[in-house]
């Protein structure tokens, strides 16, 4: 089945065992282990080049570990990739929204891909826009609406078929700061309504939002649990703070 | 007329088809001052600074940069500007140290000769002279574009969004390099949509939709907010975002990180009376464990209110 499958089994969303990439001599991922629970909101952060795209990579499926393992939705990412595909939805920063298409082509296009029902799609296409109050332009071309109404459209495109788990990379990036809040309270949406989040910012105010966060140094992981365990494990009052300690040992706060 | 401004813009207005990318856009930028211009993408940032490195020709208004008309004087403001576009525009198969030479021979000077205005940046940079710009970090990238629109000594900098998509490290470090050449004298006018960066700058304005919606010092602006503001902890954030917009007198409530922050519509109401209704009202509800502190304004709130009250 393309859609309404959530997991497979009861356990977490996300189940990361020692997950660990290397690219020649370099280890870009090194033996990372996390757990993300169904209608959990992940933050998972790093300064640039920690490795957090590399793992994102083999957890939807697009890059194999070269050791250590993952679940997604219960199944292996390595050996199960296409079911693990089934069921994610995922957002990145260049969103994949067609620009010469309307707002309600691309929803189409997206459902059919996903393999909706007409009915399905209809349906969902109405809640979408009332959702995120994109009705009167639904017969725009994507080309043509804001960037803040695009990065709510492609998430929501994101979870058109439902998916059990949805991974948003630096999501939220150039709008406006009440943009970026409206699209935080449709992460909360999502996690309420059971589909686990996993989700990169630059933007460490928006760490805080999370249920949990990990924080990715030199591929490994360097400080996980809910943000204010990360803030007091370290002594630290903001998590700008705790980044900077962990990211740059040597500099001065 | 005023003496000496290091940028000087009246009444700038650009279109392009049906958007209205400048709106009457005029400020001022003292010499040696470091001026922030905020917004987010689409706030017509990059059209303004197009227009004062002389790339774009305004529809209307005027601008004057180191007391030179941007549209006039076009040659000669070319070699005395700095400018960081916002896109990498290096050449990503040259090495540091190529990309350093290629631009100092572009003005016709050398790299040598620029030592001492490059030297907090090129330190930082030394250690990868020989790595293809390609394969440097985001960070580093933008160390060498500063890099670069310094080599031929410019009397201003102008950078555009120079921190975006930067981690939260690296942009620390981008704005301590900005700090020491702003103390060797040199004005620089440097976008961001990074309502944090705002502190770092001697003044700024906050731009939305084409137009400045505020323009003063950052402290000064927060100041400036109309209404009382206060800092609510505690619960689940969700939760206790739609009970506060159901309180009769809420303006507007946002998360703020792990807070929220409720502005209440009554302004000179006095900020310990509303925190107290306000503990009164949560309780009420059936919250406990909940904290509700008086705060000073910051950019991010003033942005907002301003954007809502644009909107309106």
């Amino acid at each position: 089945m393309a859609h309404g499958g959530r997991s497979r089994v009861s356990g977490p969303a996300i189940d990361a065992r020692a997950l660990t990439r290397r690219f020649g001599t370099f280890t870009a991922v090194d033996g990372i282990s996390f757990q993300v629970e169904r209608g959990e909101v992940f933050g998972f952060l790093g300064a640039n080049g920690a490795g957090k795209t590399t793992a994102m990579r083999m957890l939807i499926g697009l890059l194999a570990p070269s050791s250590g393992s993952a679940t997604v939705a219960g199944y292996d990412v390595a050996s199960q990739a296409e079911q693990v595909r089934r069921r994610i939805g995922y957002m990145s920063q260049r969103f994949s929204l067609y620009e010469d298409l309307t707002v309600r082509e691309n929803i189409t296009l997206f459902g059919g891909i996903y393999g909706l029902s007409n009915r399905d799609i209809a349906e969902r296409t109405g809640q979408i826009l009332s959702r995120i109050g994109l009705q009167r332009a639904a017969r725009e071309l994507v080309r043509e609406i804001p960037l803040g109404w695009k990065q709510q459209l492609a998430f929501c495109v994101a979870l058109l078929h439902r998916p059990a788990v949805v991974f948003l990379d630096e999501p939220t990036g150039g709008v406006d700061p009440i943009t970026r809040r409206r699209f935080w309270e449709l992460i909360y949406e999502a996690g309420a309504e059971g589909t686990s989040v996993l989700v990169t910012t630059h933007y460490l105010d928006e760490a805080e939002y999370c249920n949990r966060i990990s924080i990715m140094v030199d591929g490994a992981i360097a400080a996980m649990g809910t943000p204010s365990d990360v803030r007091r494990g370290l002594g630290a009052a903001t998590l700008d703070e705790v980044f900077l300690r962990l990211t740059r040992p040597g500099a001065a706060v | 007329m005023s003496q000496g401004l290091a940028v000087e813009a009246r009444g700038l207005q650009r279109r392009f088809g049906d958007t209205m990318a400048l709106d009457d856009v005029s400020f001022d930028v003292a010499p040696g001052e470091l001026f922030g211009v905020i917004g987010p993408d689409g706030a017509g940032k990059t059209t303004l600074f197009r227009i004062l490195v002389t790339l774009l020709l305004p529809d209307a208004g005027s601008a004057r940069v180191l007391e030179r008309d941007v549209v006039r004087d076009l040659w000669e403001l070319r070699r005395r500007i700095g400018y960081m576009p916002g896109r990498f525009s290096l050449y990503p198969d040259l090495s540091v140290a190529e990309n350093l030479g290629f631009y100092a021979a572009l003005f016709d000077t050398t790299v040598a000769a620029a030592r001492e205005t490059i030297a907090p940046i090129w330190r930082q940079l030394e250690p990868f002279a020989g790595r293809r710009a390609g394969a440097l970090s985001g960070g580093m990238k933008q160390k060498l574009a500063l890099c670069c629109a310094l080599v031929h000594r410019p009397e201003i900098l102008l950078l555009d969004e120079p921190t975006t998509g930067v981690d939260a490290v690296s942009r620390r470090e981008f704005w301590d390099l900005l700090g020491r050449l702003r103390a060797q004298g040199l004005p620089i006018v440097v976008s961001t949509p990074y309502m944090d960066e705002a502190d770092l700058c001697d003044r700024v304005t906050l731009m939305q939709r084409g137009k400045l919606l505020v323009t003063d010092r950052p402290a000064e602006i927060g100041r400036r907010y109309p209404r009382p503001l206060l800092a609510v902890r505690g619960g689940s954030i969700l939760g206790l975002l739609g009970i506060l917009r159901r309180f009769p007198h809420a303006a507007a409530v946002w998360p703020f990180g792990a807070a929220l922050h409720y502005t209440d519509a009554r302004a000179g109401a006095a900020p310990e009376g509303v925190a107290a209704e306000l503990r009164a009202y949560v309780a009420s509800a059936g919250l406990g464990g909940v904290s509700v502190e008086p705060i000073a304004a910051g950019i991010e709130d003033a942005f907002m209110w301003h954007m809502a009250e644009e909107a309106a």
